[in-house]
């Protein structure tokens, strides 16, 4: 009798809340049931259908390596929406940030000195490419800080200006002689590619830009958790007027959030277009900007939650180049990854779902106890 | 002195053209902020509008229907399905209390991927181009006026009627009826309106399909008058978002966002017809093209000082 009741003691009951991750996992669940929905319209398989996702991303190295290197930007971009949305900026503005890291590396990889050691190379590549990201978020961060302009706003106009930038770059520093559209493809060794890696993965795209997506996640995390600055970025995002009563300067805040998330998305430009692909094309959005957000949402904004979450992006991403052979839209994998962010969006529902299920067991299990008492 | 003249002739019709898309967005984006609702998914409704209009129209003729019955169908349908699809973001915003902003970017994600899922089930290609727009009318008398006669009243769309009539009537729903006081007032302060008796959930789904619903006319306009095609790899080419900047830049008031849509309109049409204009057609392709963008930003940042937005928008009640 008395052990009954110090176990009793010893575990006191208290109604779980559910974790971050069992909501984003649920979204994802119903983001999958939708899309079966929707392949079941036109009237093919889902299973067949995630059959061939699963087989387009994972069945060899060379995919896995696709898969992992597709990933790379996803991350990049997924941690640039998160760093800003911790200090309650929506960075939208990310497709711009990643342009311009773009177009500045696209252009010192063409006119750096090719007998530069690569080492080097790679070192003035990436502060290039961060610089000018950081740079196109600043702006919007000062605009937000001084002129109180919306930064979802200012970062799309941003990202059209950036688009034009672009489009008048290529022509004028990297014009390719044969395809009037794009810029001229970079050497392999001007690249982040590395030739073992290269050997090693069955001659995927998987290329030095990932360590760098992992270092990322890691000093991000750091920043955001074991720094002062961090502190400060989080205390402005969770209650803006709080932080200023605690003394923590706001527009100086709202400025550094944006630089660090415009230079990860730089950064994201340079693993893109010098890693993942070797050359730029002319007037094209890159849609990765919105699949940031995504990414970002679904990993609840955590740097190893946005990893696992663009992982499975891009897994998305790179199986649906084997829809084709089924007769499914590869769109499918879009649908989906936007039927996740609505779902993600209502998080509040998902989680109030869970914490009833959560609260019942805990009735159940409470009744139960004091039934036992009581005999 | 010629010469202006002609210039103008051009860009003027061409800036009314583009002006009106944009319009019906920034209005629709009007409707739904001044209910509570942050809206930034006109992008989205707008490219959907204009996905749905072509299909619509694609298939019609293809069972040889009259020309311009299938451009009236081609809209309504846009109106509907840019409706449903708001009706999304109603349900997430105000019903499931989710965060605005993120369903609303949700929503263009989706419109995006769910538009060219459809056309390719539908067509099998990216692309739906119409065979041709609506054809230009003189407006009988008007059009003789001098000066304002070639310039409003020539070579006009009929759809351009028709949205100015919609932005006159949005003009009256808003400021001189109980509806309009309403659904401003949940904008404001839901709970005031809420304690009157009125249902606050019911305007803020009014205010949030309206804004569906003409932001699925600003697309289908687009497409049935200067574009002729839905292109799913341009999209529309960010000018949801501009009405979203033109909305802000209009300070959330009719009479600001038709002056503001025009400001853009204009700029768009410049950047767009700039190799015609003798000053200009130096200027290379890229700076042209970004000017309305910049033009904006800096509009944005002489007006944002004192801009104020609805005061609930946003907000879940």
């Amino acid at each position: 009798m008395t052990k009954e009741s110090t176990k009793v003691i010893k575990e006191p009951l208290k109604v779980k809340k559910v974790p971050s991750f069992l909501v984003s996992i649920t979204a994802v669940i119903l983001g999958v049931i939708a899309g079966s929905i929707l392949i079941l319209i036109i009237g093919k398989n889902p299973i067949v259908g995630f059959e061939r996702l699963l087989f387009g991303a994972f069945s060899n190295k060379r995919r896995i390596g696709n898969t992992l290197s597709m990933s790379t930007q996803l991350i990049l971009m997924g941690l640039s929406f998160s760093f800003a949305y911790k200090t309650g900026l929506f960075n939208i503005g990310g497709s711009g940030q990643m342009l311009m890291g773009g177009i500045v590396s696209t252009i010192l990889g063409h006119y750096l000195p090719s007998s530069m050691p690569k080492p080097v190379y790679i070192m003035i590549v990436v502060i290039g490419a961060v610089l000018i990201g950081g740079l196109w978020g600043l702006i919007a961060g000062f605009l937000k800080a001084k002129f109180n302009v919306h930064e979802v706003v200012s970062s799309i106009m941003l990202n059209w200006i950036a688009y034009w930038l672009v489009y008048d770059f290529i022509p004028r520093f990297v014009k390719d002689q044969a395809i009037a559209v794009k810029s001229k493809p970079l050497d392999f060794s001007r690249t982040l590619g590395l030739e073992w890696l290269r050997k090693a993965t069955g001659m995927s795209t998987l290329n030095l830009g990932f360590l760098f997506a992992i270092i990322a996640c890691v000093v991000i995390w750091f920043i955001l958790e074991k720094t002062t600055l961090g502190y400060n970025l989080k205390a402005v995002g969770a209650n803006k007027y709080c932080a200023e009563y605690a003394g923590i300067k706001i527009q100086r805040s709202i400025m550094i959030s944006m630089a660090i998330a415009g230079a990860l998305a730089g950064l994201a430009g340079l693993t893109y277009y010098c890693g993942y692909s070797n050359l730029m094309e002319m007037g094209k959005m890159p849609n990765e900007g919105f699949d940031g957000i995504a990414v970002a949402l679904l990993g609840n904004c955590s740097p190893i939650g946005v990893f696992f979450a663009a992982i499975f992006f891009g897994a998305l991403k790179m199986g649906k180049g084997s829809l084709a052979a089924t007769g499914i839209p590869t769109e499918l994998a879009d649908t989906i990854i936007a039927t996740i962010i609505y779902f993600t969006a209502t998080s509040v529902i998902i989680a109030s779902f869970w914490n009833k299920i959560y609260k019942k067991r805990y009735e159940k299990k409470k009744a139960k106890l004091e039934g036992e008492e009581k005999k | 002195m010629n010469g202006i003249w002609d210039v103008i002739k051009i860009i003027i019709p061409g800036a009314i053209a583009y002006t009106m898309p944009i319009l019906m967005g920034a209005l629709g984006g009007l409707y739904s902020e001044r209910s509570g609702v942050t809206n930034l998914c006109i992008e989205g409704l707008m490219l959907f509008g204009c996905f749905a209009s072509a299909a619509t129209i694609v298939k019609l003729q293809a069972l040889g229907m009259n020309y311009t019955l299938t451009i009236v169908c081609g809209i309504c349908v846009a109106m509907l399905a840019s409706m449903a699809l708001s009706y999304l973001h109603a349900l997430a915003s105000i019903k499931l209390k989710a965060d605005q902003t993120i369903s609303g970017t949700a929503i263009n994600m989706l419109s995006t991927a769910l538009s060219l899922f459809l056309a390719q089930t539908i067509t099998g290609s990216g692309n739906i181009t119409i065979v041709r727009g609506i054809i230009r009318n003189n407006i009988p008398i008007l059009s003789k006026i001098p000066v304002v006669g070639p310039l409003f009243f020539s070579q006009t769309y009929w759809t351009t009627w028709l949205c100015l009539i919609v932005w006159g009537v949005s003009y009256f729903l808003l400021y001189k009826t109980n509806f309009g006081l309403r659904l401003r007032a949940c904008g404001e302060h839901p709970s005031a309106v809420a304690s009157a008796g009125v249902n606050v959930h019911k305007m803020r789904y009014i205010g949030v399909l309206l804004s569906g619903m003409l932001s699925g006319l600003g697309g289908a306009v687009i497409l049935v008058t200067y574009a002729g095609e839905y292109n799913s790899g341009a999209g529309i080419n960010g000018l949801g978002f501009l009405a979203i900047a033109a909305l802000i830049f209009g300070q959330w008031k009719p009479l600001g966002i038709l002056g503001s849509t025009a400001f853009f309109g204009l700029f768009m049409t410049i950047a767009n017809t700039g190799r015609v204009i003798p000053g200009i057609a130096s200027i290379p392709t890229g700076f042209l093209g970004l000017f309305p963008y910049l033009a904006t930003l800096i509009a944005l940042i002489l007006s944002s000082k004192k801009s104020r937005a609805p005061l609930a928008s946003g907000q879940p009640f």
